[in-house]
């Protein structure tokens, strides 16, 4: 009889813990101290990495927070993760506390109630961000909410290496005229990668007179007109591509070793300073700059989200705070550390906190913000769905 | 008490049809030498003996030790010292080792050593307690294998083939002495052999298995 | 170790029948199906899978079974022979992205032909690794296959009388060769049978080889499965588990073909032995072999050079031979990251190949104590869990898992290890355990030793060197495996594999060189330390030695 009833205390689900409040953050300091936050990350970037272990080794001295790095191949692993989770019933403990999220994976996981929140507007640092300025409360036009935190700036900028490729280009035709010119010199990351996929974005925005309509969901009437030119540009740019588009990079940094090695003359990439931290880090050469298009190009904030089954969600609230705090983004912006772009206001920031930046360097191939220019707002995600799925078919299933 | 080896109605088959039957006693110093060719199962009977039939065979009958039922003790248990024309030194163990390998445990290291000592000096190896096996003769390998089953205090002694793969000069060295110990101690043999100048050296009752 | 593989199959079926109750979907429906063979890539991933499968199977089967029968027994095979442990140590991933980077474009063979042979001062634009028809993936999977199948075809060669029969081929005029292949090689087959549908159906599953070498529009099929696996659209998740279904099928309908072939080949067989032909091109023939067989050799040991030299690179452009400069910095960068992971991956490769060692050695000593005997059926059992494509079972094992409420993380890691490892250790234990003189047993027995000390005093530590290689063999097979780890262990657990395979993605060639070396020195260390601590202890025991 003893035996049942531990078991029956065993399988009677624990109560769920009453979640943090955020606007309490003296408490969420006190619940965070010793909990263990599991970030769900992507790994393929080694700045990246070692970027999170310094995080962890701060918020584990300040909080007293540990945080551990799961490094995913994909973001969209995390979200099967919390999906199988939800399925299986494990609602308390998750295996996921933070995840670095983006545009679908952030929309498909608000939609199916997978996260914690609202949260982030509550974070005492949220009063640095820079709301007006940067695209923070929206993601991919889907409103954040508080749902996610934002902790880095992202913008496409073109990568050339000026030792074979001196100027820089103007426009989406320019890049057009140049790849006919030069053949297999130009490539992208196959899609749906993130990058992949925001380059067709970057083709689209910039090719569409008025590319307002992107800002609406797409519909089964205006899709195959609007998104028309899009394919009239890529069979024209396929042939001219990197292995003829037999073949694709997988990621934007497997990228970085095409144009040290000479295969490729351009590239793009959404961080405006990683190519000044690959210089410093020898992965490429020196003769390499960015420019970014008259238009100018898209831009978005990287953010983290709280799955709704973390076990540590205080835990995960003061990182995601820390990530904001101008320390952490001074650090994030330094090209030989990250080179991300900050999400902070500069004039919110003390003389103290914005001397960090202006301290940085941002190195020999990172534009000023100013040379940065206008940022273009991302399309609609009904959009990318659709193309992404469409570009599979048309060139990812290849002759 | 009965002193000896009794082999009481023993009967091996093989899937059903009988191999081979012996009934006899063996006596204190006495060989008992079973002949036949090859494939008759001369071995398996001594198989039986030593309780490591395989389980391809099945016997019925008993086997009695010094008036003990050994049938069915366990393979460790029996005190039967067995040995093969092969001399199955054990190559990871020094000679002295291997000697001491069948000395009953107990008593102090010191007398253990000396016995192995011994052992050894009776038999001309004197000083090779520490030598690899591997590096011995065929004759000095034959004398070694003798005295470590000797060493085990066996209450019998069953030979398989033990001389085959020794050279004329040597075998009948290694074949007196084998038997002497044998009938010093008063151990009970049993020999199988296809050879008729080990039998006749045997000196004892001869059984022929097979159609012989 | 069946029950996690017929688990996982039943947690793959559910779903391809459209039944996944936890999302709100209850079958049986077939609508996964048709969204399956709806996919625009689907009879090119599938051909891509059936391809590559057959052809690594084909191609390194023939490589060792030309090198044996033309060279058994002479210098240049013993040389090879030397080199098997390292090479067949070597993981999977880590072969693989030494051998992308040595026949890239801008990869080592290019560069010491540039510019002086080729005129290129820039890497030609060239289809060379992750080539439409995964060319490059097989090669990857050929260079991996011949040691395996080498070392196979030397267990079951010591089993059969080769040499007489060469000799008394060769008495009657036939070729070294050709007399090898009529006489010895239809009793070797036989034997490595196993393995060989082990090593088809393997190639023709495999994930993290066809990540870093084989094509992506489309990639292979199990490529396709793991990517619709973390989909995070739930109706993927049906769609992967009615590939891995059609996975399944096509590695059993694979088997079948080949299966035929063998009955084919064997006819084809007996009428060229009735031909009497004594084999005129032998040599020729050989020595391709040889060729083909040291140049798979070559490809890993220099694959291995590349890696070393990648991790210690400075700016490295191309044509350059060696980059600008040697540093430490990407060694100093990620050393503390691979300490990490090598502390993870030890810990579970330890703990899974000793708990396979025990096992094996129970079982084994099980059969001897009892007289019971592995039947061929069972040896087939045996072999199930690697014959089953890992695709069609993990995926609904990782479910089941979750079901049940397990907690994720090392433990059903380990457990899935050693549904993989165990079959390794057993065979490479078997049939030294087995050949050893049952007569000792006997003796120690008389001489008064229990069945377990028998067992502890002579008959293990007799079998040292296989024990050890054993253990070697199991943890290497631990270190290399990639899904397992991934799919079971939820991300959290991060060994040198899955961080390996990890960077594939990102580029960064000096990270994956420092991974690769450390993922490969995991795996090798203990294969040398197989070989040098029975060598020590037993340095005074000559009957001991080689064997």
């Amino acid at each position: 009889m003893k035996h049942l009833a531990v078991l029956a205390a065993l399988l009677t689900p624990l109560p769920a813990l009453a979640n943090p409040d955020p606007a309490d953050w003296d408490a969420v300091l006190e619940q965070a101290a010793g909990q263990t936050v599991y970030w769900n990350a992507w790994g393929g970037s080694t700045t990246t990495n070692e970027f999170i272990a310094w995080v962890g080794e701060q918020v584990a001295a300040e909080y007293g927070v540990t945080l551990e790095h799961v490094k995913l191949t994909d973001t969209a692993d995390a979200v099967t993760r919390v999906l199988s989770e939800k399925q299986a019933g494990e609602d308390d403990d998750g295996a996921i506390d933070m995840i670095w999220i983006n545009g679908a994976n952030f929309a498909a996981m608000k939609d199916a109630g997978l996260l914690f929140g609202p949260y982030a507007e509550q974070l005492p640092n949220w009063a640095l961000v820079d709301v007006d300025g940067k695209t923070v409360q929206t993601d991919f036009t889907v409103p954040v909410e508080g749902y996610e935190s934002p902790w880095a700036m992202a913008q496409v900028v073109f990568v050339h290496n000026t030792a074979t490729m001196p100027d820089s280009l103007g426009s989406m035709q320019e890049l057009q005229e140049w790849a006919q010119a030069n053949p297999g010199r130009f490539s992208y990351p196959q899609p749906p990668d993130f990058l992949g996929t925001t380059f067709l974005k970057q083709v689209i925005v910039d090719i569409l007179d008025d590319p307002s309509v992107l800002a609406q969901p797409a519909t089964d009437a205006n899709y195959a007109e609007v998104t028309a030119p899009l394919w009239d540009y890529l069979d024209a740019l396929t042939p001219n591509l990197w292995r003829e588009g037999r073949a694709y990079p997988a990621t934007g940094t497997a990228m970085f070793p095409l144009i040290a090695d000479g295969e490729l003359d351009l590239s793009i990439s959404f961080s405006p300073g990683a190519a000044s931290t690959a210089i410093a880090n020898f992965e490429l050469p020196d003769t390499v700059r960015t420019f970014v298009l008259e238009k100018g190009t898209i831009g978005n904030a990287s953010f983290v989200a709280i799955p709704y089954n973390s076990g540590s969600k205080a835990g995960a609230m003061v990182v995601a705070n820390f990530l904001m705090s101008p320390h952490a983004q001074a650090r994030a912006q330094d090209p030989a550390i990250l080179g991300y772009g900050t999400v902070l206001n500069m004039d919110a920031l003390s003389a103290d906190d914005r001397a960090l930046f202006d301290a940085l360097e941002l190195g020999v191939a990172t534009l000023s913000p100013a040379e940065l220019g206008a940022v273009q707002a991302e399309p609609h995600p009904s959009w990318m769905t659709r193309v992404a799925d469409d570009w599979m078919t048309r060139y990812g299933v290849a002759q | 008490m009965d002193k000896g080896l009794t082999l009481r109605d023993v009967t091996i088959t093989k899937g059903g049809a009988p191999l081979l039957s012996v009934d006899h006693h063996i006596g204190p110093g006495d060989v008992l030498t079973v002949m036949g060719p090859s494939g008759v199962g001369k071995s398996t009977l001594l198989a039986f003996i030593t309780g490591t039939l395989a389980p391809d065979f099945a016997a019925s009958g008993t086997v009695w030790l010094d008036g003990h039922n050994i049938t069915h003790a366990a393979p460790h248990m029996r005190r039967v010292g067995i040995l093969f024309q092969d001399d199955l030194l054990f190559p990871h163990l020094s000679v002295g080792a291997n000697l001491a390998f069948g000395l009953r445990p107990g008593g102090r290291a010191a007398d253990r050593q000396a016995r192995v000592d011994e052992a050894l000096d009776e038999v001309g190896l004197a000083g090779f307690a520490d030598r690899d096996p591997a590096t011995l003769s065929g004759g000095q390998k034959a004398r070694v294998a003798l005295m470590r089953m000797l060493l085990s205090d066996p209450c019998a002694l069953l030979l398989d083939e033990p001389f085959s793969r020794l050279d004329a000069a040597l075998r009948a060295q290694v074949r007196d002495m084998v038997f002497d110990r044998a009938k010093a101690r008063a151990l009970p043999v049993l020999m199988v052999t296809h050879d008729a100048e080990d039998a006749r050296a045997a000196g004892g009752v001869i059984v022929t298995l097979g159609d012989g | 170790m069946l029950g996690p593989v017929v688990a996982g199959l039943w947690g793959t079926l559910l779903p391809a029948f459209g039944h996944l109750p936890a999302a709100g979907l209850t079958g049986p429906s077939l609508d996964p199906f048709r969204d399956l063979f709806a996919w625009a890539g689907l009879p090119r991933a599938v051909l891509l899978s059936l391809t590559t499968g057959v052809l690594a199977t084909v191609i390194s089967l023939s490589i060792v079974v030309l090198i044996t029968a033309g060279w058994s027994g002479t210098r240049p095979f013993r040389a090879l022979e030397r080199l098997l442990s390292p090479l067949l140590s070597v993981p999977h991933a880590a072969a693989a992205f030494g051998l992308a980077f040595l026949i890239a474009p801008s990869g080592w063979i290019a560069r010491v032909l540039s510019p002086h042979v080729t005129g290129w001062d820039r890497p030609p634009d060239l289809l060379i690794v992750q080539d439409t028809w995964g060319l490059a993936m097989t090669a990857g999977l050929v260079v991996k296959e011949v040691p395996f199948l080498l070392l196979i075809t030397l267990a079951a060669l010591g089993q059969t009388d080769a040499r007489r029969s060469v000799t008394i081929a060769q008495a009657l005029g036939y070729g070294r060769l050709t007399g090898w292949l009529k006489t010895v090689f239809p009793r070797v087959y036989a034997q490595i049978r196993p393995p060989v549908y082990v090593v088809l159906a393997y190639a023709m599953s495999v994930v993290d080889v066809a990540v870093i070498l084989g094509p992506n529009t489309p990639p292979s099929l199990s490529v396709q499965i793991v990517k619709w696996m973390s989909n995070p659209d739930l109706a993927m998740r049906l769609e992967a588990a009615a590939g891995a279904l059609l996975q399944l099928v096509l590695v059993i309908g694979a088997l079948a073909f080949w299966r035929l072939g063998e009955i084919v080949v064997g006819r084809l067989g007996h009428r060229w032995i009735a031909t009497g032909a004594r084999g005129r091109c032998d040599g020729m023939v050989a020595g391709a072999a040889l060729g083909l067989g040291a140049v798979s050799a070559l490809a890993v040991l220099l694959g291995l050079a590349v890696l070393a030299v990648w991790s210690v690179a400075g700016f490295w452009s191309f044509p350059d031979l060696l980059p600008d400069q040697f540093t430490w910095r990407n060694w100093l960068r990620h050393g503390p990251g691979t300490l990490d992971a090598l502390g993870e991956t030890a810990l579970i490769a330890v703990t899974v190949a000793v708990v396979a060692l025990l096992l094996t050695i129970g079982c084994l000593e099980a059969e001897y104590r009892y007289g019971l005997r592995i039947s061929q059926r069972g040896i087939w059992l045996l072999y199930l869990p690697l014959l089953i494509p890992q695709t069609a079972f993990l995926p609904g094992l990782q479910t089941l898992l979750l079901n049940m409420g397990a907690d994720i993380g090392r433990g059903p890691v380990m457990l899935a290890h050693l549904v993989f490892v165990l079959p390794y250790v057993f065979l490479s234990l078997a049939d030294p355990f087995r050949a050893w003189d049952l007569r000792m047993g006997t003796i120690a027995a008389a001489l008064g030793a229990s069945p377990g000390g028998v067992l502890w005093r002579v008959r293990l530590p007799m079998l040292l060197r296989p024990v050890l290689t054993a253990l070697a063999v199991g943890l290497a097979v631990s270190v290399g495996q990639y899904l397992p780890t991934l799919l079971i262990g939820g991300g959290r657990v991060a060994t040198l594999t899955t961080e390996a395979v990890a960077l594939a993605s990102g580029g960064d060639r000096r990270a994956i060189g420092v991974y690769g070396l450390m993922q490969t020195g995991a795996a090798l260390v203990p294969f040398a330390l197989a070989l040098m601590i029975p060598a020590l202890v037993w340095r005074n025991r000559k009957g001991l030695r080689h064997g």
